[in-house]
């Protein structure tokens, strides 16, 4: 392959960083050559984190540039938005958690909170693949970053990351209770899409 | 997957997906590094993450956070003195509170030799500036490494090690904020764990030690000797690395991040221009240069910040007659923020506009999306703090910030804090903005890990100077900002239980008569407590307290039985007054459509901290559900 772009985004706390982590180690098992950087330090707090990952044989800095992004995953609305805008190529895909956390001017009411119809519209006027997810049930908001991950698998958005290298990395990286939990909703999500093509 | 602490004491060789200062702790375990010495400041912090993922008693070399980089610095020049491999490692600006100690290093002899891992901040990413601290290795004749990738991070702290232990030297690594962060698989070699050695070798014969009059001369020259000592190695050396694109024309030379930016946008270029990169950063290695500079008609230096490399080779081919164009930074957009791929590319089209084609920008439809600042976090005490000090200050009166999650306080809806500029600074600034000032009151603010870091001497010259000021230290009992590292007022170092130094303690001990202390939840009380302290005639401190709720709240989730809180808001009760959201500010507030305010169940930490700020009494804690 020769580049593959995936530039991850939502707001600090939202767990950007374990979903980057097992996206560069399942993209890992791929065989291509891979790199990412995240986000630390200050931003963390409460503001927006980013995580950039890039597979593929003439990728160099880990940094992508803007509007090459063949992929955006966001776990939050406006950063959806923010993201796609700056770095999703045209006929990119998006795909984001649809969870709102308002930012300091919309909660001032100097700005008003993105719609999801404006993404939409824009998804569309760009020819992006748009996947908005909600997952009502979920027992913790901490486990959003698993359904996108199931989401990623269902539709195999990344290429050449089969459903065991994203199983694996997740069993690279978690243990006990916390790998179970995961791993089951990592299946029930991916299984449940898969069941139900967009 | 072995965990990373274990990963790190491999014996055998072994590859690994790992981070730039992830990486940066196998290279000290292999090289032998003895003793290691920090202060924390972003993007160096993951380091002593991985070296505190390492059991201290497995841990191959001592590790301490010192109180402040000039400390680190010290610790590991005492260490270096007694034979031992020492590495100090600290953010860009850390070097600044070092200097003073850093800038003698090169004229002592280093028995066991010295790396100084400096994590520069080219894009201001979390830093107040991006200053270049390669200045300050010319300053003080002291060499510098510089890696462009994680793989490069792990191999150049080895030979940075092995060049300081062969000159008795130090050695500057020098890293930016992308190499320390950015990820990928890198080869690690074998390692074999050395026994301890105990020996004290410091022996003043192998100085001297002591830089003054008649024998400052002869330790200059020695260090200036070392350093052409280093550079004949560099001309040689593996780290400069020539890609050869057969352009005989046009070449670019470069170094670290910007490096892989230059690849990345010469990539699909059909005649890309050859590519010099450089390893060796100070001294650079001119032989090589020259070579380079000889083989082709123009030269494009991009160097990322300030004009180092480029002043140098200019000036060597002035002398050398060379007929070979030079190009540098041609406006000060170039000085600016960090080399990216895209910003490679703005800087390499004005200088050949026939290798890159336009990008054709089409009329996209952009739609602003409100910015997200950083925040402090649901139920952080900062918060009360601020909303309730709000209320003791007039608005004429001026407040002087201090590095530390605190300062976010400066945004709206607080805006509190006027003035920023470095770590401990915020009461002489304060001080001297009290100086011919009958009319306006100055607060300055301090975190508790700053006071103990570089605090003091300001809060001493106001006792010693009689200051009229009042100073709020804002005590939430760790280094929150980084990552939660211990200090000396919480009673724990990073590898074990110590003797705790209180604030107020220190306080009383200086000479401070006016002390009023309150946790910062008791806003009442806190805003009470500052109407008293800013009627002080003289220097008043008021300490602010609560435990960082960040840390509190992971805490107690990993205890057994731990439930969930959070609070709700009563739309029968609530009047729509807004000032839990518009003023009290808790990121969990949520503005909904229809005008009323929910609390967002994801962000909410039942904390309470809020209730006592709603007029109506319409928020309260959710009553446990089974």
């Amino acid at each position: 392959m020769d580049e593959f772009n995936v530039y991850l985004t939502g707001v600090g706390g939202q767990g950007i960083g374990l979903l980057s982590e097992i996206l560069i180690r399942a993209a890992d098992r791929t065989g291509f050559h891979v790199i990412s950087v995240d986000t630390h330090g200050l931003a963390q707090r409460g503001g927006i984190v980013i995580s950039q990952l890039r597979m593929g044989d003439s990728v160099f800095s880990p940094l992508i540039p803007a509007g090459c992004a063949d992929l955006v995953v966001a776990l939050e609305r406006h950063e959806a938005l923010r993201g796609m805008q700056a770095f999703l190529k045209d006929r990119g895909a998006l795909v984001y958690y649809d969870a709102v956390w308002q930012p300091l001017d919309v909660r001032l009411k100097k700005a008003s909170e993105v719609g999801k119809e404006t993404i939409a519209e824009l998804c569309q006027s760009r020819g992006i693949r748009e996947i908005r997810v909600d997952w009502p049930s979920l027992p913790d908001a901490r486990m959003q970053n698993i359904v996108i991950l199931g989401t990623l698998d269902a539709y195999r958005l990344i290429p050449g990351i089969d459903t065991a290298y994203y199983e694996g990395a997740m069993q690279d990286l978690m243990t006990e209770k916390m790998l179970e939990g995961n791993l089951s909703l990592f299946r029930n999500v991916s299984a449940r899409l898969k069941d139900k093509p967009k | 997957m072995k965990r990373l602490g274990e990963q790190l004491l491999t014996e055998e060789s072994f590859s690994e997906i790992m981070m730039g200062n992830h990486a940066l702790v196998r290279a000290m375990v292999e090289a032998g590094t003895r003793v290691v010495a920090s202060y924390p400041g972003s993007p160096t912090p993951e380091i002593a993450e991985a070296i505190t993922a390492i059991a201290a008693k497995k841990r191959p070399f001592y590790f301490e956070f010192s109180t402040n980089e000039k400390v680190a610095t010290e610790i590991a020049y005492g260490a270096a003195v007694n034979g031992h491999l020492s590495t100090a490692f600290f953010k860009s600006v850390g070097l600044n509170v070092a200097s003073d100690t850093f800038v003698q290093l090169s004229l002592m002899n280093l028995v066991g030799g010295m790396v100084l891992i400096l994590g520069d901040d080219p894009g201001a990413n979390s830093s107040q500036n991006e200053q270049d601290n390669r200045h300050y290795a010319r300053m003080s004749y002291t060499p510098v490494l510089e890696p462009a990738s994680p793989a490069e991070a792990y191999r150049f702290y080895k030979e940075a090690a092995a060049l300081a232990v062969k000159h008795h030297m130090p050695v500057i690594l020098r890293l930016t904020t992308h190499v320390c962060h950015a990820k990928e698989r890198i080869s690690f070699a074998a390692w074999k764990p050395m026994p301890w050695d105990r020996t004290p070798r410091f022996d003043k014969k192998k100085g001297p030690y002591i830089p003054l009059t008649a024998e400052v001369f002869p330790m200059k020259r020695r260090a200036l000797q070392r350093l052409d000592a280093v550079e004949a190695e560099g001309n040689d050396s593996p780290l400069n690395t020539l890609i050869d694109n057969g352009d005989k024309s046009r070449g670019i030379l470069t170094a670290g991040l910007p490096f892989l930016s230059v690849m990345e946008v010469t990539k699909h270029l059909t005649q890309k221009p050859d590519i010099l990169k450089l390893g060796t950063i100070h001294p650079l290695p001119r032989k090589r240069i020259l070579d380079f500079l000889r083989d082709h008609q123009e030269v494009k230096v991009v160097e990322e910040l300030d004009d180092i490399i480029e002043k140098e080779i200019k000036s060597l081919a002035f002398d050398r007659r060379l007929q070979t164009r030079i190009i540098g930074k041609t406006d000060r957009e170039e000085w600016i923020g960090e080399y990216t791929a895209d910003k490679v590319f703005s800087v390499l089209k004005k200088t050949w506009p026939d290798l890159f084609p336009d990008i054709e920008k089409g009329s996209r439809k952009e739609v602003h999306i409100p910015s997200r600042p950083p925040q402090m976090c649901p139920g952080c005490g900062h918060r009360s703090a601020f909303f309730a000090i709000k209320k003791a200050l007039q608005k004429t009166d001026i407040t002087v910030a201090d590095i530390g999650c605190h300062t976010l306080g400066f945004l709206p809806p607080y805006e509190v804090g006027d003035l920023l500029m470095c770590m401990g600074a915020s009461t002489a600034i304060g001080s001297g903005m009290a100086l011919f000032n009958d009319t306006r009151k100055v607060v300055a603010f301090l975190g508790d890990s700053t006071f103990f870091h570089a605090g003091l001497p300001g809060i001493i010259n106001a006792v010693f100077n009689r200051h009229n000021i009042t100073l709020i230290i804002m005590e939430n009992g760790t280094t929150a900002m980084t990552g939660h590292q211990d200090h000396p007022g919480v009673g724990r170092n990073v590898n074990q239980p110590t003797d705790r130094i209180p604030v107020r303690s220190l306080l009383e001990g200086i000479g401070v008569k006016h002390i009023f202390e309150a946790d910062t939840y008791l806003q009442d009380k806190l805003t009470d407590m500052v109407k008293q302290a800013l009627a002080v005639d003289g220097l008043s401190v008021v300490i602010a307290r609560h435990p960082c709720m960040l840390k509190f709240n992971r805490e107690q989730r990993k205890k057994p039985g731990y439930q969930t809180r959070r609070v709700d808001i009563d739309k029968n009760i609530c009047r729509r007054i807004y000032d839990c959201v518009a003023i009290f500010g808790c990121p969990t507030f949520t503005r909904m459509k229809d005008g009323s305010v929910e609390v967002n169940p994801d962000l909410c930490i039942g904390d309470g901290s809020c209730i006592q700020t709603c007029p109506a009494k319409a928020i309260s804690p959710v009553k446990e559900r089974p």
